[in-house]
């Protein structure tokens, strides 16, 4: 499509081939890796820069400077056939594809430009103090019981607190908020048991989902209304509005409650970590991209090559999926010292747990606002947070999450 | 790392001033008075992600500091190219472009930002003039590509000072050339008049040219016409080459630093940690509430009203033009 090369050699004769990619058969989707991936992430990095994943027939990537560079270059590898297994050039999308994570410029340009001014931090000023009091006031709940479940008790519950808030849902159907978004990312995997669990009820959910973009449901303050007024303002179309609203619902749901459950074990398992944030609460927001970094909610995305790629002495044949491990890339040695570590002093600027590029997180800011808000209350007000019972993880094919985990909060 | 097509530092480090380095890998004449550059990393790397209607601001070593639009092809992720009108009247940059740039020279690249970005339409109707062709350039091949029917309605003086005739000439009659030396001045009423309803107007020219359009837009609905002011407005360079302070407002600490130390580092440096993800003024993970003081803007994310309202700014990039900027931290 260029009309000047980039400046690299050509693939010619003498380009490699596919048969000098190292393969694996490990079943990246299998429950075994899912609950704990981290030896499966090790051996694809020390397999090779690129690997194919023989049970699918795709290409993976696990270490940092592949995963990054594939995903700031979308005019190589491409989002609109799909971020999940399923190949949109020869499959049916099983809901109509997101204007956002599903789409390539130039179709991707109009609805990111509206969205991003949105859910800008300059936005969002005016949701910090009522967040902040929404937090002590939910801290306060929490403090009155002798344990919670940190995940069904704090993480899964003070989002849908704020955020639907925020968008300006109505109060019916927020109920399929969390199934909707566990079925979704399950969706970009294959259709294992993991996908077959959620097939009964996504019908309904999603009709419930949809109904709640419509501008008549709306609240007339948040973010919903926001994209229905860049609309009227021939900024986007009235038919892409609804849909725009759905990525509010699809991505920033789900995403923001594992990342606060990854961010409250990190805490558990290195407790001197809270400690240093009772001292300095302002690394709130470090600590919070540092769970991005270390649980990588995230785990997983697909794009597809829109042409024959090499890639570190391998190539990616046009129309391939290359699966991106984000969570892996986080946890790369040659990136990050002591990758396993959470580690407040760490600076975890650059993880790709909200991907990169143009692609990356637009809700981004939203998730830090609601998990500092949360953890600031934290903070000041709970000396030490104690596990109560061993934590159990829910299993996702593309999120790494905890279905429980009880601690005690003992108050400062 | 050589035989691969992923770049291995995918994105360019930005200068403390929130800029680029690229260098002039090609010049050439494109038009009477109309020069074209492509601008590219010396090492390789991809250059900041752009959409049609962006611009870029030209840092050059005379010291001037001019805003073009990109024209080139966004698929290449290697190059950004500009075209550059001499400018009789202009102030130094267009005629320093022109007599004293070459090949291999290096400029500063800040940006790109986007006033102008292309919106759905059931249709467009793109108005250049002169050099005003230039924003207007990348819109037509994703227009097509959207499916959007359009028309470019493009005048110049002479044929020969009209830039890109030749690229334009592969879209045969969507394109109307009229120079104003056979043509007189262009009919944008009828241009307009002529169009179906749920048509969008893109315009960028001279003055005249941009009021005339206004003038025949007045009755379309909001959000129909779009313009480019191309007057050059002059960003100039840092609002300071001295040292300045940084006060932290939470510990009452203050910081020296340096022209030539992004704040962000300097914050760093004195163990205060400020989260960043691009360090290039782009994605705002670092934006700081600025309590007191004047900051110099030089990201990517904040409109005209944004940068003089001046309550918060982006570390990463931008910097004090007041003597001390007192910081929410």
């Amino acid at each position: 499509m260029s009309m000047h090369a980039p400046p690299v050699p050509p693939l010619a004769a003498t380009a490699p081939t596919t048969s000098d990619v190292p393969t694996m058969d490990v079943d990246p989707f299998s429950d075994e890796v899912l609950v704990d991936p981290l030896p499966f992430h090790e051996a694809l990095r020390e397999t090779g820069p690129l690997v194919l994943l023989e049970r699918y027939g795709i290409y993976g990537m696990g270490r940092y400077e592949e995963v990054h560079a594939a995903l700031v270059d979308w005019q190589g590898f491409q989002s609109a056939a799909g971020v999940g297994l399923s190949n949109f050039r020869r499959e049916t999308p099983w809901r109509p594809p997101s204007l956002l994570l599903e789409t390539d410029p130039p179709h991707h340009d109009a609805p990111r430009h509206v969205l991003e001014p949105i859910l800008a931090p300059r936005s969002l000023r005016r949701l910090r103090e009522r967040w902040a009091a929404a937090a002590e006031t939910f801290v306060d709940e929490l403090l009155e019981r002798e344990e919670v479940d940190a995940v069904r008790d704090i993480a899964e519950t003070f989002p849908l607190r704020v955020f639907p808030d925020a968008v300006g849902l109505p109060q019916e159907g927020r109920q399929h908020l969390l199934p909707y978004g566990d079925h979704l990312f399950n969706a970009f995997g294959p259709d294992n048991h993991l996908v077959e669990k959620g097939k009964a009820r996504i019908g309904a959910i999603a009709a419930s989902v949809d109904a709640q973009c419509r501008r008549d449901v709306l609240s007339p303050d948040g973010f919903g209304a926001q994209i229905w007024a860049a609309a009227d303002r021939g900024d986007i179309t009235h038919a892409q509005a609804p849909t725009i609203v759905r990525s509010l619902l699809s991505a920033g749901v789900d995403t923001t409650v594992h990342a606060l459950g990854g961010v409250l074990q990190g805490f558990l398992r290195f407790p001197d970590q809270w400690q240093v944030l009772r001292a300095q609460p302002s690394r709130a927001r470090v600590a919070f991209d540092e769970a991005i970094r270390w649980e990588s909610p995230v785990q997983t995305f697909f794009r597809t090559a829109t042409r024959d790629i090499a890639v570190a002495g391998g190539v990616v044949p046009e129309g391939e999926k290359i699966l991106m491990f984000l969570g892996s890339a986080n946890h790369d040695p040659r990136r990050w010292h002591d990758p396993d570590r959470f580690d407040l002093d760490r600076d975890p600027s650059g993880h790709v747990g909200f991907g990169m590029g143009i692609h990356q997180c637009v809700g981004q800011h939203v998730a830090r606002l609601e998990a500092e808000s949360l953890l600031h209350a934290l903070a000041r007000r709970v000396e030490r947070i104690e596990p109560a019972g061993e934590p159990r993880r829910h299993l996702n094919n593309t999120m790494r999450a905890w279905a429980s985990m009880p601690v005690r909060l003992v108050a400062a | 790392m050589s035989s691969s097509t992923i770049s291995p530092s995918a994105t360019l480090p930005a200068t403390p001033s929130g800029q680029v380095t690229l260098a002039v890998v090609a010049k050439t004449v494109e038009a009477d008075g109309v020069c074209r550059l492509r601008l590219a990393d010396p090492a390789g790397r991809r250059v900041p992600d752009w959409a049609p209607g962006a611009h870029i601001d030209l840092g050059l070593a005379d010291g001037t500091t001019r805003q073009y639009s990109l024209c080139g092809d966004r698929w290449d992720p290697y190059a950004y190219e500009v075209a550059v009108l001499r400018e009789p009247d202009g102030r130094g940059g267009s005629a320093y472009v022109h007599d004293v740039l070459a090949e291999g020279d290096a400029v500063e690249v800040g940006g790109p930002r986007n006033n102008f970005a292309l919106v759905p339409a059931d249709r467009y109707l793109f108005v250049a003039g002169g050099i005003g062709i230039t924003p207007l350039l990348p819109m037509l091949e994703q227009a097509a590509m959207l499916g959007t029917p359009w028309t470019l309605l493009y005048g110049g003086r002479t044929s020969a000072s009209m830039a890109f005739l030749d690229r334009l000439a592969r879209w045969g009659d969507h394109v109307v050339v009229r120079p104003q030396e056979t043509h007189g001045l262009l009919d944008v009423a009828g241009a307009v008049a002529a169009q179906p309803a749920g048509t969008k107007v893109y315009c960028c020219g001279p003055a005249p040219l941009l009021a005339a359009v206004e003038a025949a837009c007045v009755d379309l609905p909001a959000g129909h016409l779009r313009l480019e002011r191309f007057t050059a407005r002059e960003q100039g360079p840092p609002a300071r080459t001295t040292p300045y302070e940084i006060e932290l407002a939470t510990s009452g600490r203050v910081l020296d630093v340096a022209p030539g130390t992004s704040v962000l580092d300097a914050l760093s440096e004195a163990g205060v940690p400020v989260l960043a993800s691009c360090r290039q003024g782009v994605c705002g993970t670092c934006e700081t509430t600025v309590l007191a003081g004047v900051p110099d803007h030089r990201d990517s994310l904040l409109d005209d009203d944004e940068r003089r309202r001046g309550d918060c700014f982006y570390p990463c990039v931008s910097r004090s033009a007041s003597d001390r900027l007192v910081l929410d931290l």
